[in-house]
């Protein structure tokens, strides 16, 4: 219904500019028929609009082609191609004029068929339309509706929409401000009027007053209570109205997606670490409290309760052992069963040098204390004392060395150490094992320094012949070709020659670093931690305490101060100087003789040994290392020129070491002696005590006296053909003395894991392996070893699984044997078995010695008796007094026969046979 | 109190006793004849011994109860007789 007006409205915007003039003029026309012509325009609505969108089809029903004469076209004024041109299709005529036409010319006139529709045409105005394409067939058409007048004339819409796009496209727009229009009612304002509010009447006004002589009255006011009173109020009660209630059934809501964004932060708290501890104490009861839960009688009652069964309980653990397996206990005993093989010393290696032991003795054999694999072996010249003599300018020429012997070379020695002179016996230090003592054939004291080559036997412990680091650091072409060569070091310091022995030293040992011998022979405590001391003996008939410290400057000579910064400037082999301040000077500390008990003279000393020695053996660490760190130097190794032989009084005096001592001596004799100095009251000198006790035993040189690794107080010594054990207190004897065998036993030592084993090597290269807890009269086990005497054994704790055994022979030989399982495991409860062995073979001797004694005594009083006898002989009897003799001896015979016959119960006590008549 | 310390010298005086510990319910040592450390030790690890092996016991079967509890080891023996209120704890050792 509204289209219409807007059809035109816009069409009146979208005025083209062909219609221009005549659309404005139009367009006020038809706005105002429009009016009118809505309602009829609606029924020819329908018809119009198809026919509107198909104006090629045929010719429209509104559409009426006319022929018009060229009288009708002058008339008329749209003769064709004058007045109706191409631009000018279209012609305006009045209906009144048409009808005019008609009336005037009737069946003649051209509108004539159009008659009916002119007469029915209800506008004012037909459009006349020049169809030069001949559309509809003829030359004109006259449009019959209003609506198709008004299409055509204005181009319609859908010429118009079609060309919106295009016109949109090709033509600018111009905007033409709108126009203001009368308003149109479409009904809304009568809903408007229905729903405001006018007063239908004019309003009442009420004016209500008092009385003026009720003002001012007295009021009183009292409660009155509303609800009892009828009427008192009116409320109006609020209800729920259902014409209110009106539920929401549907919202209108509008809603709009959005991408949240949130923005937030976080923040890790620092945590920084702190120190922090906690202490911790065990809750504990006070002292009250404790009396408390004694007395309590909770605490009786549970005592008594639980007390029979730990009664029970500890009482079964007393009776016997649950958890002893018997089964097992018998197979440690049954081990000892096996072959041969099994208790035989294996051979494990030798060594001997073709160059440095070639025709020479072993005489002594050390292992290193702390390096696994290092033996050290003295050689010397096999000559008697002439002989050397004789040879003594060719044996200048060669020097007598000292081999060290690593076990993964055995051809090559790895160190050779110079000594002046032969060397009978010699000691790894124990606290620092580069330090060597020896004692030459020539009476003195040597010492090493093997620091420097320490390096290059440890390193021999891992290569067998890897060289030392030298090598290979070293440039090419700049090698040392010493390298290769055994090195040999130079002693660093000998002792005295006017001061020390005056014969071999056959025995030289170290003190253990837990105490020193003072000046007096006292021992006092060792505050350094390390062994400084030495003790010595030689057939001089002496025993000498030497000291490794430098002695007080005072003590010192003139001559010897001189010596010594002679020394100073010389050192041309590169000795270390470690004991510079010893060498030529180095004089004895303490000298103890060995007057001989009875007669003059004196003992010559061969073997010593000391209660308190340190025990060899095991792979030892250094004992006190507190005390001795402050004597290193910074390369490791001592300082020894740092120590002072201390003042006796600032030291404290070791009480439970015991100052006595074992000497074996060359006629076979064991002295017991103590080297604690007495102050002779004549001279106010120190000398040494007279040994206690002297035992012959042995009938050739004492080339042993050991103790026992175990046993502190036993001792074991080797001589001539047999062997003595010994123990310390007991002065009547040795506890064992062997029968003397077929070869002269040269040397014994203890076993290290067995206490009742020791070994016996013989003149014909036997070794003899005695087991005190199994036969005691012959050795339980006999090896040979070589065919030279045996000169030197030296067992050795290498781990729990190997013990070796270190034989050297008068050949040169070393041989390392190594001990099987059955000597060196001891058997269980050895060491008891031993100790009460020992203890059986004391009473024993104790017992033979009291039985001897008596024995004696009663020799003496038989002895005694017989001498009466023979003298009473001499006197002469009186016949009375034989009479009487003879008569007194009857009697006595008669009551030992009646004695007897009753004791065999042939005659009746009570009766009494007369005697017969005499 | 006599009572108390009359059976406990009993117990010590016999052969190989190396000590004995008087200890409450909580593993606070009442009464020790060891030092103090050593007690305390003692107290605190026998205790959590003692209360696992009764609870142990007890959740096998919930009749019993543990009465007596032997620790051998290679040094010694350690004996624990439980109770309400208190545990005795004896150390022993077995052989010689």
């Amino acid at each position: 219904m509204s289209d219409k007006p807007h059809k035109k409205n816009t069409s009146g915007k979208d005025a083209t500019k062909r219609r221009k003039s005549t659309a404005s003029a139009t367009s006020s026309q038809k706005s105002f028929k429009g009016k009118t012509k809505t309602t009829p325009a609606k029924k020819e609505d329908t018809p119009t609009t198809p026919t509107g969108s198909a104006t090629e089809s045929g010719p429209p029903d509104d559409i009426f082609p006319l022929v018009l004469t060229s009288k009708t076209q002058e008339l008329f004024q749209c003769r064709a191609d004058e007045d109706l041109t191409q631009d000018n299709l279209h012609k305006i005529i009045k209906k009144e004029e048409i009808l005019n036409d008609m009336k005037m010319r009737a069946a003649v006139s051209d509108f004539y068929p159009v008659k009916q529709m002119v007469m029915n045409y209800p506008g004012e105005e037909l459009l006349l339309v020049f169809d030069r394409d001949f559309k509809y067939g003829q030359s004109f058409y006259l449009v019959g509706t209003e609506d198709t007048k008004e299409r055509i004339l204005h181009p319609p819409e859908p010429s118009e929409e079609e060309g919106v796009e295009e016109e949109d496209l090709m033509e600018t727009f111009v905007y033409k401000t709108p126009e203001p229009k009368p308003w149109e009612s479409l009904g809304s304002d009568l809903d408007i009027e229905e729903e405001s509010v006018k007063d239908s009447r004019c309003k009442h006004r009420y004016k209500i007053s008092r009385k003026r002589r009720e003002f001012g009255a007295p009021v009183m006011f009292t409660d009155r209570n509303a609800s009892v009173a009828r009427d008192g109020y009116i409320e109006c009660t609020s209800y729920p109205d259902k014409s209110f209630c009106v539920t929401k059934m549907e919202m209108d809501t509008g809603i709009q997606a959005v991408p949240q964004l949130q923005e937030t932060s976080t923040q890790t708290k620092w945590k920084y670490p702190r120190n922090a501890c906690t202490q911790y104490v065990p809750r504990e009861f006070t002292d009250e409290e404790k009396e408390n839960f004694m007395n309590s009688q909770s605490l009786k009652d549970f005592i008594n309760s639980v007390a029979l069964r730990f009664e029970i309980a500890v009482q079964q653990n007393e009776i016997m052992d649950a958890f002893f397996d018997d089964w097992k206990a018998l197979r440690e005993d049954e081990s000892t069963f096996g072959g041969k093989t099994d208790t035989h010393l294996k051979e494990y290696q030798s060594f001997t040098d073709l160059y440095y032991s070639k025709d020479k003795a072993v005489s002594c054999i050390n292992w290193h204390p702390t390096i696994y694999g290092i033996i050290a072996v003295a050689v010397s010249e096999r000559l008697s004392f002439e002989d050397r003599i004789n040879l003594s300018a060719k044996l200048v020429m060669t020097p007598s060395l000292i081999l060290i012997w690593s076990f993964s070379d055995p051809i090559h020695p790895q160190l050779l150490m110079e000594c002046p002179d032969d060397i009978c016996c010699f000691e790894f230090c124990p606290s620092d094992p580069n330090i060597i003592v020896g004692g030459c054939i020539n009476g003195q004291v040597v010492l090493w320094d093997i620091s420097a080559y320490a390096e290059r036997l440890q390193s021999t412990r891992t290569g067998g012949a890897k060289h030392t680091p030298a090598a290979v650091n070293a440039l090419p072409g700049f090698e040392d070709k010493n390298v290769k060569k055994t090195p040999i070091v130079r002693y660093c310091a000998v002792s005295s020659i006017e001061h020390g022995h005056k014969a071999p030293i056959s025995d030289v040992q170290w003190l253990p670093d837990y105490y020193e011998i003072s000046r007096q022979g006292i021992p006092l405590e060792n505050k350094n931690g390390i062994c400084v001391q030495i003790i010595s003996c030689a057939p001089d008939c002496s025993v000498y305490f030497w000291d490794i410290r430098p002695p007080n400057t005072a003590t010192q000579a003139m001559t010897d101060r001189k010596k010594l910064e002679e020394k100073h400037l010389q050192n041309p082999q590169g000795i270390p100087n470690t004991f510079k301040h010893l060498d030529l000077t180095w004089k004895p500390l303490i000298r103890v003789g060995l007057p001989r008990i009875e007669t003059s003279g004196e003992y010559s000393a061969l073997k010593v040994s000391l209660k308190d020695i340190f025990q060899e053996g095991r792979l030892h660490g250094i004992t006190d290392k507190s005390r001795a760190a402050k004597l290193e130097k910074p390369d490791g190794g001592f300082d020894y020129r740092m120590l002072r032989v201390p003042s006796a009084k600032n030291l404290k005096t070791q009480e439970d070491i015991s100052t006595t001592f074992f000497v074996g001596t060359e006629d076979g004799d064991l002295v017991y002696s103590d080297f604690k100095m007495e102050k002779d009251s004549d001279s106010g000198k120190l000398t040494s005590s007279k040994p206690s006790h002297c035992f012959v035993i042995h009938d050739g040189l004492v080339t042993t006296v050991k103790r026992s690794p175990f046993f502190k107080d036993i001792v074991l010594t080797v001589g001539g053909w047999t062997f003595a054990i010994w123990k310390e207190g007991v002065m009547n004897g040795p506890i064992l003395q062997s029968s003397a065998s077929q070869k002269k036993c040269t040397v014994g030592h203890w076993s290290l894991s067995r206490p009742g084993v020791f070994f016996i090597g013989k003149e014909d290269g036997n070794i003899d392996i005695w087991d005190l807890l199994e036969k005691t009269h012959e050795p339980s086990q006999t090896q040979n070893i070589s065919t030279g005497q045996i000169t030197c054994i030296k067992p050795w704790i290498v781990s729990s699984k190997q013990h070796l055994l270190a034989v050297s022979d008068e050949f040169g030989t070393l041989h390392i044997l190594e001990i099987p399982w059955t000597l060196r495991h001891p058997s269980s409860n050895e060491k008891l078995s031993v100790t009460n062995y020992f203890e059986r073979e004391v009473k024993h001797l104790n017992y033979s010695e009291k039985r001897r004694e008596f024995r004696e005594q009663e020799k003496r009083d038989m002895d005694a008796e017989e001498l009466r006898r023979l003298s009473e002989i001499v006197h002469e009897k009186t016949a009375e007094q034989l009479e009487e003799e003879v008569q007194q001896e009857f009697r006595e015979y008669l009551k030992l026969e009646k004695h007897i016959l009753s004791d065999m119960g042939l005659i009746k006590p009570a009766e009494d046979t007369p005697l017969p008549g005499v | 109190m006599a009572e108390v310390e009359e059976t406990l010298k009993r117990i010590q005086s016999q052969k190989g006793v190396q000590g004995i510990i008087v200890v409450n319910a909580e593993g606070i040592p009442i009464k020790t004849t060891l030092d103090n450390s050593t007690t305390v030790q003692y107290a605190a690890l026998i205790h959590q011994l003692v209360l696992k092996a009764r609870s142990t016991v007890r959740d096998m079967d919930p009749q019993n109860d543990l009465t007596f509890l032997r620790l051998r080891s290679k040094k010694n023996e350690i004996m624990v007789a439980p109770d309400k209120e208190y545990f005795l704890i004896v150390i022993q050792n077995p052989t010689d």
